[in-house]
């Protein structure tokens, strides 16, 4: 059963000011089961964010629909979490009350909720930071604490927008392996934005390979990998190159279109 | 070492307004001023001591009456003040928060805004009378504008992205704006609300030497007209030092709400 649906959406940016429209994604058309862990990839300006923004409900889509369950998304919900590329913590909240917000919301007492979060905190690997301020906590460290969040509100859907862009090469990798620990200990669906290959392919078990300008679902690859993923082995470089090919590919082609920008 | 740190600092902050006391001191009693236009400020000691505990005369009709001055005044500051808090800040986040509102509403206030306090007397006395009720609509107005223009700030620059965390955790419109808008504005509510205790006190001060026959601010204007002063010397002190202290005490209450700003500022490290 398809559990994510994405049909025939376009998104068209007008700016009124000076009378020109953008057009950002362009007859995207996937859809998605459950428990798996997708990752949009493509290169920056392509779109893929708008995209995450649509499943998520900040936008509409100007033509098209997305699905959820067979329920056509009309705006923002707790059943779908979001993990933003900057931590978007509550800076006022302690890491504990961070992570518990959604069940405050949900009117569960203190007690309840502490309880709840300490899970989500271990599971993460911050404990001992339950009673920091954000502000005292590394991007890596803050990055686990918008992890831990999106987690104990169990969606059925978890939205990722290029999460670990802002790390270091090192915490990177730790927050990679953590993430795909936890997906396989805990499955869930997972959409993760990503303009880097070789993070699509650590994590992934689909990439979705958009096209630039407007924004077009070039390729749809499924990966048939065993877990942890050796960044080394022969079939992940096989994979590394078939996506890089796709990509100097469709920069040729892009290169001899129209501008982006048409006017109304 | 930590009392040694505590003393030093202490006395660094002293140096400055014990040598402008003992220069001043110096003036007055050597006579290079006459003392009756500059009053040394052992006389002014004499005069607020006296008109604190009403011990030596020496304040005259004012005499012992200090502790009610300051009640009056601190009074009206603290009536003012609280209508202006509740009021800047309910309508400042209305209009920081919707659209249709600020379309509604801020052409009236900015037009309103840039109208000094002041230039209300008149009004406020043919209004409200002569008494209590003037001076509080003064500070009101005086206090109320800075507090309203910090809390529309405040609401304004908050990341959207906080809001939409804040949706897709299953906020509903009230949710956001007690648990994520008025949380992420209060730093700048409280800059306004600082900014404001400051022209409440001036606002009193100005409305009790006009229109009020009670408070600091009319003994201040009573001690001009018998060329007292001390008196008038001893009451800004007296105002200063009040005002100095609902400074303090409003430092207080915001470090205690936002434990989170601690250590935020740049040299915080240092201590």
């Amino acid at each position: 059963m398809e559990f994510l649906e994405v049909k025939n959406v376009e998104k068209v940016f007008k700016d009124e000011k000076r009378g020109t429209s953008v057009k950002a994604l362009e007859n995207i058309n996937f859809s998605i089961k459950e428990n798996e862990f997708v990752c949009l990839l493509g290169g920056s300006g392509c779109g893929k964010s708008t995209l995450l923004n649509m499943i998520a409900g900040f936008e509409k889509p100007t033509a098209g629909e997305i699905l959820v369950n067979r329920k056509k998304i009309e705006g923002m919900g707790a059943d779908r979490g979001m993990v933003f590329q900057a931590p978007t913590l509550m800076p006022w909240l302690t890491v504990s009350k961070n992570i518990s917000f959604y069940l405050k919301l949900q009117g569960m007492s203190r007690k309840k909720q502490k309880e709840e979060a300490q899970k989500y905190i271990d599971m993460v690997g911050l404990t001992g930071f339950e009673n920091h301020y954000p502000h005292e906590l590394s991007g890596g460290m803050n990055q686990r604490v918008g992890i831990a969040r999106a987690l104990l509100q169990n969606p059925s859907l978890i939205l990722m927008d290029e999460p670990f862009a802002a790390l270091d090469p090192f915490t990177k990798t730790d927050m990679q392996e953590e993430l795909a620990r936890i997906w396989q200990e805990h499955k869930r669906t997972i959409i993760f934005v990503t303009h880097s290959v070789e993070e699509a392919l650590i994590l992934g078990t689909k990439i979705i390979v958009l096209s630039n300008r407007p924004g077009r679902v070039n390729k749809i690859i499924d990966l048939d990998m065993s877990r942890p993923r050796d960044t080394t082995s022969p079939i992940f470089n096989q994979y590394k190159r078939e996506i890089l090919d796709l990509i100097v590919k469709n920069k040729n082609t892009s290169e001899r279109k129209t501008p982006i920008h048409q006017v109304i | 070492m930590k009392l040694k740190q505590t003393i030093a600092s202490f006395s660094t902050k002293l140096v400055v307004p014990l040598s402008i006391i003992v220069i001043w001191e110096l003036f007055s009693r050597l006579g290079f001023v006459s003392s009756a236009l500059l009053p040394a400020p052992t006389k002014i000691l004499v005069s607020l001591g006296d008109w604190i505990t009403g011990s030596t005369g020496a304040a005259e009709v004012h005499s012992g009456q200090w502790l009610n001055d300051a009640a009056s005044s601190a009074w009206r500051v603290i009536a003012g003040y609280s209508l202006a808090v509740v009021t800047a800040v309910t309508i400042g986040i209305i209009i920081g928060w919707s659209k249709f509102a600020e379309k509604l509403l801020e052409p009236t206030i900015q037009i309103l805004r840039p109208i000094p306090p002041v230039a209300w007397i008149p009004l406020a006395i043919i209004w409200f009378g002569i008494a209590n009720r003037p001076a509080i609509f003064l500070v009101f107005l005086a206090s109320f504008f800075p507090i309203l223009v910090n809390t529309i700030h405040g609401v304004r620059t908050i990341d959207k992205n906080l809001v939409r965390a804040g949706g897709m955790m299953g906020a509903n419109q009230w949710h956001l704006l007690r648990y994520v808008i008025l949380p992420a504005a209060l730093p700048s509510i409280f800059s306004g609300m600082r900014i404001g205790v400051g022209s409440a006190w001036m606002l009193t001060v100005t409305a009790e030497m006009i229109a009020v026959k009670s408070g600091l601010g009319y003994v201040l204007w009573d001690a001009y007209y018998f060329l007292r002063y001390d008196l008038v010397i001893a009451s800004m002190v007296s105002i200063g030092l009040l005002g100095f202290s609902t400074d303090f005490i409003l430092k207080k209450i915001i470090a205690a709400v936002l434990p989170w700003q601690r250590g935020v500022s740049i040299e915080s490290t240092q201590s």
